[in-house]
């Protein structure tokens, strides 16, 4: 009995709940949570597709890092949460037909006529010696490596930004400059003064 | 079966999901943040339906960097939002008017 079917919709049906609740709960920290849950759900999704070592990155960067510093900064915000929620209901009228209106137009597109079993047919599993990160790793170091470098630069670039951004350094703690310790030459630390015996009387 | 549109809609229906989250959402700087992070969800979906269904891992590698940056994104986006509440000691949008643009 395959159950691939079922599963891929008891995922999609919890991961479009989730989605859901992460617009429409009051409280961030809930949505936070929520947001969790549908990041885990997708990793299901995309074991589904065969894609484990993304599935797998998902969960350890996406959900490990990203969600755990948005609950932090969500935690940290001492948020007054009333007036955040006005206008709500007066963009509700709009917004969701202008969603439904839009999804349904993406579902031509997308639908079953061109990309159903008839066009794209289903792949074939791949074995179970099949391991999805050697293949990744054997097109991405070689035809991607480029890519691959500008994308350390990326969180280089990230880890600077975010440090410049929010440090604040406390002006009376003492620390030492490292550059200034090693321009010390001995004339600024010794004097040799010549000087007589004292005789004591 | 599951064709690829199942998937194709799947991420279709998640990105007009934040779509909405965006347009009833627009005061609280989190939600606009978490949504955005749900539409990266729907794209990177696409991308790995494809490349499972047209068995080319370029696809993967495409999500690869997707997550890269969206990391590097949600990083800077919440640092600048802590900075700013700590200026201004409020997320919500409305207040942001100092640059009176």
């Amino acid at each position: 009995m395959n159950i691939g079917p079922s599963l891929f919709y008891l995922f999609s049906g919890v991961l479009i709940f989730a989605s859901l609740m992460v617009i429409s709960v009051r409280n961030p920290v809930h949505a936070a949570l929520f947001l969790v849950l549908a990041f885990f759900t997708s990793a299901g999704v995309w074991l589904l597709l065969e894609a484990e070592f993304l599935a797998i990155v998902l969960v350890l960067v996406y959900v490990g890092a990203v969600m755990v510093l948005f609950l932090f900064v969500v935690m940290m915000l001492d948020v007054n949460l009333v007036p955040l929620r006005e206008g709500f209901i007066r963009y509700l009228w709009v917004g969701v037909p202008v969603a439904l209106v839009i999804l349904a137009e993406m579902a031509v597109v997308v639908g079953p006529e061109h990309f159903g079993l008839e066009a794209v047919a289903a792949p074939i599993s791949h074995g179970a010696d099949y391991s999805n990160t050697k293949e990744l790793g054997g097109v991405l170091y070689t035809v991607y490596a480029f890519p691959f470098e500008v994308a350390a630069v990326i969180l280089l670039v990230a880890i600077i930004a975010a440090i410049a951004l929010t440090m604040r350094r406390r002006p009376d703690t003492k620390y030492q400059n490292p550059v200034t310790q090693i321009r010390v030459k001995r004339g600024d630390r010794v004097r040799i003064v010549k000087m007589e015996a004292e005789r004591k009387r | 079966m599951i064709a690829l549109s199942h998937y194709l809609i799947l991420g279709a229906v998640l990105f007009c999901i934040s779509m909405a989250g965006i347009f009833l959402n627009r005061k609280n700087i989190l939600i606009l943040l978490m949504a955005i992070e749900l539409m990266l969800l729907a794209v990177n979906i696409n991308f790995v339906a494809f490349s499972h269904y047209l068995a080319d891992s370029a696809g993967q590698v495409f999500v690869f960097f997707i997550l890269t940056v969206a990391a590097a994104e949600a990083a800077i986006g919440l640092a600048i939002l802590i900075v700013l509440f700590r200026n201004r000691r409020t997320i919500n949008v409305a207040n942001l008017d100092t640059l009176k643009g």
